[in-house]
């Protein structure tokens, strides 16, 4: 990468998430808070990456490996689980309406 | 075959912006989390699809399927046994799983020694943050889950600062080739220096902020993602990182706004001190009894009830909502005025009312409603404090002086439910209580609640 593009990039995405945030009402704020957490989740990429690389041998970063993804899948999988889980208390309402 | 899987990488950063988007809008929220985590699989499935294409040796990828099953597994049953009062603790655990994969990321890659610059210098940024967001989390999480955790915060602020230096200055020796051997150390003291300053850090800091600092932290966590995908040279990581890191600044932010408090103060774990006279003084208040409040209920037309984070504690939320569907029943307007930072999160006093299915129509937000709050002929208080003190409008001596409040003392009649004479957070007394319309009912919220609802039950139409 180089680093001016990189720049650019990292310039437009603070801007774009600060703008997209903005908007959020309060009332959405720990819902959107654990999505967003969800989303750092992302990570797991990183992990998937690390493993690959791995010497099979070397079982010491083998097994911290394994616990990285592992940690990583449940920032993930709990984030949007439970940020689901939230929001269905919302809607369960304007059904009901 | 490359151009598809960043074409899925592209589809999927679109998906989590768009997702968050959706998030600005009650009705549309769930979808955007579905279209989020939608995006999220895909990455990770093209990229699990990468590790095969790349011949990652077998035994890598049983580990890897194996840890991937498990915690989508532990990540769904955490989530089917949670309450929605634990809601801010769990997403400070999960913000510390989430560092604690970027800090292992981070370890093992400096343990293959890479030599460019640029690098080095994103491996230690990245396990400086995360490791400050691993241990900041779990104290909050601990914090918030009541457990009591104290460390003398008097003594620690010279070590605090020796650590944060050292944790400038290794990097930079390491950096500007001064040190030359192996990383490998070098990055696990790293990793335990930043590990206990995430305890310091958060330390000193009090319960009733800690969600300010979950939102921080979890900025952090961001953060550190985005420098892993600067090693990784993965976009998706860059992009996910930095809109979370700056997604977190801002909810900061706009939490220590709607508290008056700069985030400095809160970081120092200090509250602002007013006149001293405002703790001595001696309040006359008066009390009322269950029944008469009732009676209140009943010849009220337009009722405001503005919870707090005593509701909360007392999981009375339920209840509330039993009464304030009683009230309709009676032909009685009821708003729910909820302050921004009302219960441990903004917008967590939304979710547990929503939990306890009040319509999302009653729920008002302070902005909404304060200039017509003489409109309410009663304002039901049950279990918040600060955000109702007048003072914070009316004497420029008090710490909250500047703070947004509801304007509850405008309204025709005030009741206060409450467990005792103490002070809220802020540590000041509440004028609204000395107020000729304002009475005040004693007990745990739930007692109360279920009080006044058996009463008002026979009470006629």
């Amino acid at each position: 990468m180089e680093t001016i593009n990189l720049t650019y990039f990292i310039v437009f995405s603070i801007f774009l998430g600060v703008e997209i945030i903005s908007n959020v009402p309060a009332i959405l704020h720990t819902p959107l808070m654990s999505g967003a957490n969800a989303i750092s989740g992302v990570i797991l990429v990183g992990a998937i990456f690390m493993m690959i690389q791995v010497d099979p041998t070397d079982y010491v970063n083998l097994i911290l490996g394994g616990i990285a993804v592992f940690l990583g899948t449940l920032n993930i999988s709990g984030g949007f689980f439970v940020t689901a889980k939230m929001l269905r208390m919302f809607n369960s309402k304007s059904n009901k309406k | 075959m490359e151009n598809l899987i960043e074409l899925g990488y592209l589809i999927s950063i679109i998906s989590f912006l768009a997702g968050l988007k959706f998030m600005s809008s009650p009705k549309r929220a769930k979808l955007g989390n579905i279209i989020a985590a939608a995006g999220m699989v895909l990455v990770v499935c093209l990229t699990i699809g990468i590790s095969i294409s790349a011949n990652i040796p077998r035994i890598n990828l049983l580990v890897l399927s194996v840890a991937i099953f498990f915690g989508g597994v532990a990540g769904k049953r955490i989530e089917s046994k949670v309450e929605m009062t634990k809601m801010p603790q769990l997403v400070s655990l999960f913000n510390a799983t989430g560092g604690a994969c970027a800090l292992l990321i981070g370890i093992i890659e400096a343990s293959q020694n890479p030599q460019s610059l640029f690098l080095q210098f994103c491996l230690f940024a990245g396990i400086i943050t995360s490791g400050v967001a691993v241990t900041g989390s779990l104290l909050a999480y601990s914090k918030l889950s009541g457990k009591k955790l104290i460390i003398e915060n008097k003594n620690t602020t010279l070590l605090t600062k020796t650590i944060l230096l050292a944790l400038l200055f290794i990097p930079a020796l390491i950096l500007t080739n001064i040190y030359a051997g192996a990383l490998g150390p070098v990055v696990h003291i790293v990793a335990v220096l930043s590990l206990v300053y995430g305890i310091l850090f958060v330390a000193p800091i009090g319960g009733a902020d800690m969600p300010v600092i979950i939102s921080f932290l979890n900025s952090i966590t961001g953060i550190a993602t985005a420098f892993a995908g600067l090693v990784y040279s993965s976009y998706i990581m860059i992009v996910g990182g930095i809109i979370v890191g700056a997604a977190g600044i801002l909810l900061t932010v706009l939490m220590c706004k709607a508290m008056n408090r700069s985030f400095l103060t809160v970081l120092s774990g200090k509250i602002k001190k007013g006149s001293k006279k405002a703790y001595e003084k001696e309040q006359i208040i008066q009390e009322i009894s269950s029944s008469e409040v009732a009676l209140e209920l009943s010849y009220s037309s337009k009722i405001a009830i503005v919870p707090g984070y005593g509701l909360a504690v007392a999981q009375a939320q339920h209840i509330c909502s039993h009464l304030q569907k009683l009230l309709e029943g009676r032909d009685t307007e009821v708003h729910f005025i909820i302050h921004p930072v009302a219960g441990r999160m903004p917008g967590h006093m939304n979710v547990l009312l929503a939990e306890a299915n009040v319509d999302y129509s009653y729920l008002k937000e302070m902005e909404e409603v304060n200039e017509e709050m003489d409109s309410y002929d009663l304002s039901l208080i049950i279990g918040a404090n600060d955000v109702v003190n007048p003072a914070a409008e009316n004497d420029e001596e008090s710490p909250v002086y500047g703070m947004p409040i509801i304007r509850t003392h405008h309204s025709r009649k005030v009741v206060v439910m409450k467990r005792g004479m103490s002070t809220g957070y802020a540590g000041v007394q509440n004028d609204l209580f000395e107020m000729d319309n304002c009475f005040l009912l004693f007990g745990d919220a739930k007692d109360s609640l279920t009080q006044l609802v058996d009463q008002l039950k026979l009470i006629s139409k």
